[in-house]
């Protein structure tokens, strides 16, 4: 599995205080759904090589930064930007609607 | 003569669209399934399914469908989890097909990642999702406190009060999966009386984690950014009182997945209009599942309406030489 991950003592390192922005994924082992999020983000991940950070929160092993954001149902995607999160996409949905996510914060 | 061309291309990939890929695989019919980015349908979200015929034990949702994804592709389906946006029938100035032409005349589907496949035929069977209450302050917090899934969930509610919403074997299964995670769930039912088969009620009601609130509705959905309680009706009464609760599970039915079909029939409820056991309004393009079946609703019952309409697909074509 690509990207990276990050964890509750890692996300204000890798995340908040990121330089470009980053798209998060809520997910867990055992949350089908999340699996089929899994080929989008990583087609993501290479299309949007350095302008976008990508990465995955394991809901099971931190329940900080979830619960910092209000995560209550998965697979839900955060894209952060300058430390705020900006833009909240909750359930599997098509790359369309990833990609103008990202393409609006990426250029906002 | 276009090698590209599908003789069938199954659009869904539930039991249905599932069961319909086996017969036409079998059949010899070159086969795609557009399967949607999150496919699988309705059973991806369940636990334990105890009423498939063949499973003593049971089986766990997630895990047939696999097993039916698996057999489709052992016999040859070609299945794509991307979604479908369009379909483009083929002009007709004689009001029909004409007869084994489909090289000119295919349709063509349309996919979000704007890809166009032709088809010789087509089999709907989109089904069903999850029919939200539509009150006040629902939509903004679905995914924020509200959920239709408590095997996805529920682990978010760990020691948390929730409420369950409806009165049929989903709500009783959605009940009962949150009991291992909230503190107290209650169930809301706007009947006095569950629709639920025997053996579901038994269990909610005997479980002493369940208060069952009959009577009532859902006028409201309480909280800024997540949930926090809700504003509920007794029928009877006409009293209002207001709840604090964490969750709300909705399992109040299913709304059919047919908005995307431009000019295919529908009721008024939105269900595909069936001729003939399998066929839509449109010559070439066949109907499968909880798309069309406001009745029956069932796993079972969608793979044999899949298996009608590839046995269908699989006649036509050959009457169309």
């Amino acid at each position: 599995m690509s990207g990276i991950i990050f964890t509750d003592s890692t996300f204000e390192k890798e995340v908040l205080i990121s330089e470009i922005p980053v798209l998060v994924d809520f997910w867990a082992e055992w949350c089908q759904p999340c699996k089929m999020v899994n080929p989008l983000i990583e087609e993501l991940s290479e299309e949007y090589s350095g302008k976008l950070k990508v990465g995955k929160v394991n809901v099971d092993e931190n329940s900080e930064t979830p619960g910092n954001y209000s995560v209550m149902s998965i697979p839900t995607l955060i894209i952060f930007k300058k430390g705020e999160p900006v833009k909240t996409l909750i359930g599997v949905q098509s790359k369309d609607v990833y990609k103008r996510a990202i393409e609006e914060a990426i250029s906002g | 003569m276009d090698n590209n061309l599908y003789d069938v291309i199954i659009i869904g990939s539930g039991p249905s669209g599932l069961t319909a890929a086996i017969y036409t695989t079998r059949a010899n019919l070159k086969t795609l399934v557009i399967g949607g980015r999150a496919w699988g349908g309705q059973l991806m979200l369940t636990t334990e399914v105890e009423n498939f015929p063949g499973f003593a034990e049971g089986i766990k949702g997630p895990d047939l469908m696999n097993a039916m994804r698996k057999q489709a592709e052992h016999h040859g389906a070609q299945i794509l989890e991307v979604n479908y946006t369009r379909l483009q029938t083929p002009e007709r100035s004689d009001g029909g097909q004409e007869s084994g032409n489909f090289d000119a005349k295919p349709f063509s589907i349309i996919t979000d990642d704007d890809k166009t496949y032709k088809t010789k035929t087509v089999i709907v069977a989109t089904g069903a999702d999850t029919k939200w209450l539509d009150v006040k302050g629902e939509k903004e917090k679905i995914g924020r406190g509200i959920s239709s899934c408590a095997p996805c969930d529920g682990v978010f509610y760990r020691g948390k009060n929730v409420i369950v919403v409806g009165g049929g074997d989903s709500a009783m299964e959605e009940a009962l999966v949150m009991t291992k995670f909230a503190n107290m769930v209650t169930l809301i039912h706007r009947r006095d009386s569950f629709r639920a088969s025997e053996i579901m009620q038994k269990r909610v009601k005997e479980n002493p984690k369940i208060k069952i609130i009959y009577n009532t509705e859902v006028v409201e959905v309480l909280g800024d950014v997540k949930v926090t309680g809700v504003k509920i009706k007794n029928n009877k009464t006409n009293e209002i009182s207001e709840m604090p609760i964490d969750g709300i599970f909705v399992a109040v039915g299913h709304m059919p997945n047919s908005a995307i079909f431009e000019g295919i029939d529908k009721d008024e409820k939105g269900f595909i209009k069936v001729y003939d056991h399998t066929k839509t309004n449109i010559e070439g393009v066949f109907v499968a599942g909880d798309v069309h079946d406001a009745t029956y609703k069932q796993a079972v019952t969608a793979a044999g309406f899949g298996c009608m309409a590839a046995l269908e697909v699989e006649k036509y074509l050959m009457d169309q030489g």
